[in-house]
């Protein structure tokens, strides 16, 4: 470091040469190739959702990967828009913060011109989130996600939808985005096996099996974490209960595994 | 040749803090036909008295569907108000399209009352020409807003606009407190009573001049015209038009109030009045003035 006070902390010519201001010559960026995404890159792992009889309890674990690699661990994957809605989300965390914001924006609007006329509902939310996503798969250039949105209808009936980055949009009274499709959709099913299961569902019920997907979930999927945050929506209340710990975890079962970790023989 | 010298342009205020041009546009809402709303706390309902521009001409069409819920009444520059009622279909295509909900009738309004205020301030542009009543239903029940060129939106219980209307008013004025606890019936009766008191002395209600609107909970936005509102006319009892009254005998104008609009002032033809929808053209004393 050049220690002159002329040139107080510049890189010392005798050392790396002189100094190349190529990078202020660089050329700026509207000539350069637009970029779309091409994979995600900082991801959140499953949402999951079940319906019971007077709402909807959604679930997320709170970890955000780089890769293999558990970089954050206290990534809030639920977000409350309006007074009877939760929107999950998984997939890619930058793409999931810009959508946060347009929710935020969305509020925001929503409250500012509005005389108490008309509220925002969770299908109203739903819609416009379907939307977003499918205009941007349609620029080629997709929102990394794959969203559930929970809460109650404008009839006051539980509302549980999916989206995701193609613009793809399916209900159901138990779904559950990325590793979860596969390990806690089958489980959230042994409650809710048709459309209108859900009436004969309590909220202890759908809560004691959502807690039992997260731990399956931990114990399965390589890009979760044991803590999570839980939203249950009810009619006029919005319950957000973070980082919960999963319970009761037996690993007894890891040590008859061979071939990695501590036994690799 | 100019009134004065503050009126060539919407946007220069006259030194006694007037806006002359919104105040001419004001006026052209007065050469209007006499459009009237009502609302109860279920229903709205607009009713308006059409006008044909000569014999052989159609009546000009004096109440818009804009949605399943909402609809406008227009009084003044009807080019103005396809303008703003080609706006709020879409605007509530949008609100559909992108919310998977109907728009409320105060944004609708609201948006419309912005352009009409932008009016009054960008140089170079011209206040529309036209008042609306709009009716709607959403979330917070049914709803009446009178629209004005001056960018003005205010709800109504019960409202009335364009040549004559004060008649109209006044009668409201008198009547609404009964209006809330009406049924849709008994508002529409209403609606006409009033908009039968905006007629000049030579007229009457017919099928041909009049147009029925209404929408409420579950009754999406119905518009009446011609055959449809001879049930209705028929409903109006002929001694109610008290501040106006006809010329001749009561029992001509109770006969006369009721089907085809042969002008019963002619006195002579009650007899001939049970004529049906085909009769001929009743026109032949309407104001060609609008």
């Amino acid at each position: 470091m050049e220690q002159s006070p002329i040139n107080w902390g510049r890189p010392r010519d005798d050392i790396y040469g002189h100094y190349s201001d190529a990078i202020s010559q660089a050329p700026n960026t509207h000539s350069l190739p637009k970029k779309h995404t091409q994979q995600p890159t900082v991801t959140g792992s499953s949402v999951i959702g079940i319906k019971f009889d007077k709402g909807v309890i959604v679930a997320a674990d709170t970890l955000a990967s780089y890769g293999s690699l558990a970089r954050f661990d206290n990534m809030d994957r639920l977000t409350q828009v309006g007074d009877s809605t939760i929107v999950g989300i998984g997939g890619d965390v930058s793409d999931m913060q810009y959508v946060q914001r347009l929710l935020e924006e969305l509020e925001i609007e929503e409250n500012y011109d509005n005389s108490g006329d008309q509220s925002l509902h969770s299908e109203n939310i739903f819609n416009y989130l379907s939307k977003v996503y499918y205009n941007r798969r349609s620029k080629m250039d997709p929102l990394w996600n794959a969203v559930l949105v929970g809460g109650v209808d404008s009839k006051d009936e539980p509302f549980l939808s999916h989206v995701d980055l193609l613009g793809v949009t399916f209900s159901s009274p138990a779904l559950a985005t990325g590793f979860g499709a596969y390990l806690a959709l089958p489980l959230l099913r042994q409650l809710v096996p048709y459309p209108d299961s859900y009436k004969n569902v309590t909220e202890a019920d759908a809560r004691a099996m959502v807690e039992k997907c997260m731990k399956v979930l931990f114990y399965r999927d390589a890009r979760s974490i044991d803590k999570y945050d839980v939203a249950t929506i009810t009619k006029g209340n919005v319950k957000i209960e973070k980082d919960i710990k999963c319970k009761d975890q037996n690993w007894r079962f890891a040590e008859d595994i061979r071939g990695y970790g501590r036994t690799t023989s | 040749m100019f009134r004065n010298s503050y009126d060539n342009d919407s946007v220069t205020y006259s030194p006694t803090g007037r806006l002359f041009q919104v105040e001419y546009a004001l006026e052209a809402i007065k050469q209007g036909s006499a459009v009237v709303g009502l609302v109860s706390k279920t229903h709205a309902v607009v009713v308006a008295l059409k006008r044909n521009a000569e014999e052989l001409g159609s009546y000009q069409k004096k109440i818009i569907k804009v949605d399943n819920h909402l609809g406008v009444a227009l009084a003044g520059l009807a080019p103005d108000a396809r303008v703003l009622s080609n706006f709020l279909r879409q605007q509530a295509m949008s609100s559909q399209m992108v919310y998977k909900r109907p728009l409320a009738v105060s944004r609708a309004v609201y948006a419309i009352a912005d352009k009409a205020q932008g009016n009054t301030q960008q140089y170079g542009r011209r206040p529309y020409g036209v008042g609306l009543l709009i009716i709607g239903h959403d979330e917070a029940g049914p709803h009446l807003y009178e629209f004005l060129p001056s960018g003005s939106a205010l709800e109504y219980r019960g409202a009335a606009i364009g040549a004559r209307s004060q008649a109209a008013r006044t009668y409201l004025e008198k009547k609404f407190d009964t209006f809330p606890d009406l049924s849709l019936e008994e508002l529409i009766v209403e609606g006409l009573n009033a908009l039968r008191d905006t007629l000049a002395q030579d007229k009457e209600l017919t099928l041909k001049n009049t147009s029925i609107a209404y929408v409420g909970k579950d009754t999406p936005f119905t518009l009446l015209d011609d055959d449809k509102v001879v049930d209705w006319l028929a409903k109006l009892d002929g001694v109610s038009r008290k501040s106006n009254p006809r010329p001749t005998g009561g029992e001509e104008a109770a006969e006369g109030t009721t089907t085809e609009g042969e002008p019963a002032a002619a006195g002579t033809t009650a007899a001939a009045t049970d004529a049906p929808a085909d009769a001929a053209p009743d026109a032949d004393t309407m104001d060609t003035t609008e």
